[in-house]
């Protein structure tokens, strides 16, 4: 069978696996459901629900310390409650893997999404995360690579920025 | 009854063994271990309020064949009971959690934290489904608590009853770089 366009969770879950990654955090997100799904069905990776965004970045930087790889999937208002643990990875160069789903930038809904995805690029700027933001579904896979190599490879933060385009839009009536 | 910090630190740490790992929490919780003896496996924090516990889940995952102790406040506990919930779900075998409870802010000049107000982390541990804990009031107890790290077979919640003194800082290192590398190097972690 032929990848299909909406197959791209699927793309980042087989990245995720060729990078060794071994500890998956998050915060349940409508857009990170099917990635979330296929990583707490494979035995090799130690899924984590969290209760909130920040304790992943902590995670994720024991994770290093033993010698793990981790990711920390969240959607874009979870990035306000990572800052000031984000002092953590940068204090320490400890590397981390974000993978983050936008809300509020394009056909959002919710205007309660807005104000923290209107911010999302500049905070994760200024807490000195590298940014790859993926438009279209064919980027997934090669973006989501270069994020791996350079957050394990240079021990730095990288977020993978997946567009509201990219995901699509949040069914409100069902 | 409360014990003196240092004291509960040096009896905890003790003959620790190679494959103890410390996470200890900021503030005073990292200055009683660098003041009882500075050790490669001591990843000591100068920041992070409220991911103590959770730096030692990631860790204890990836370690599973050494034991991981986090020794924190009461303070940097409060900040991060989420993680308390977290760590219920996983129960690595191989992680204690382990609150100094002095009932303040010490580091920051003895404001009352909410321990004293009548939170019961012991209660907020065993509701998150942390099935073993320990109320360490007096040297008996941290005797038993000090034996059981030793002894780690499942996850461990401890609440150890500190006084709320301030015994002369002892600083290590700031540098977070330098310490995330010694650790690493000190337990054969590949770059
Ligand atoms: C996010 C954040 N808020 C506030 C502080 C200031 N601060 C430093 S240590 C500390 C807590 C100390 O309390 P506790 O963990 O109980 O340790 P103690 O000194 O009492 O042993 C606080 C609030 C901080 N470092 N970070
Ligand atoms: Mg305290």
């Amino acid at each position: 069978m032929s990848a299909q366009p909406g197959d791209w969770p699927d793309r980042l879950f087989e990245t995720l696996k060729r990078g060794g990654i071994r500890q998956v955090a998050y915060v349940p997100d409508a857009g990170h459901a099917r990635l979330i799904d296929r990583c707490r069905a494979d035995d090799e990776i130690r899924d984590v629900a969290l209760t909130t965004e920040e304790e992943g970045v902590a995670l994720a930087a024991g994770a290093w310390l033993g010698g793990d790889r981790a990711a920390l999937l969240m959607q874009s208002s979870g990035v306000g409650n990572c800052i000031n643990m984000l002092s953590l990875a940068r204090a320490c160069r400890f590397p981390l893997l974000m993978l983050i789903t936008m809300r509020g930038e394009w056909e959002e809904f919710n205007p309660w999404q807005v104000p923290m995805g209107s911010i999302t690029d500049p905070v994760l700027e200024l807490c000195e995360a590298e940014i790859f933001r993926v438009l279209e579904p064919s980027e997934v896979a090669g973006i989501a690579q270069r994020a791996v190599q350079y957050v394990f490879g240079q021990e730095r933060i990288a977020a993978v920025i997946l567009s509201q385009q990219l995901i699509g839009k949040k069914v409100w009536t069902k | 009854m409360t014990l003196e910090r240092r004291a509960a630190m040096a009896t905890l740490l003790a003959e620790r063994g190679d494959d103890l790992l410390v996470v200890p929490g900021l503030g005073s919780t990292t200055w009683d271990a660098a003041a009882v003896g500075d050790n490669d496996r001591n990843f000591y924090l100068w920041g992070a309020m409220g991911g103590a516990a959770m730096i030692g889940l990631g860790l204890a995952i990836a370690q599973p064949s050494r034991r991981v102790a986090v020794i924190t406040g009461d303070g940097e506990m409060l900040m991060g009971l989420g993680a308390l919930a977290t760590i219920g779900t996983q129960c690595p075998p191989n992680l204690a959690i382990i609150v100094f409870d002095n009932g303040v802010y010490g580091e920051t000049g003895m404001q009352p934290s909410h321990t004293q107000a009548g939170v019961d982390l012991l209660g907020v541990a065993g509701a998150c489904g942390i099935a073993s804990r320990l109320d360490v009031r007096d040297e008996d107890r941290l005797e038993d608590l000090a034996r059981q790290l030793k002894n780690l077979r499942e996850t461990l919640f401890a609440r150890v009853q500190i006084a709320a003194a301030e015994p002369p800082r002892v600083l290590p290192t700031r540098d977070g770089v330098a310490l995330k590398e010694r650790f690493r190097a000190s337990i054969g972690v590949k770059p």
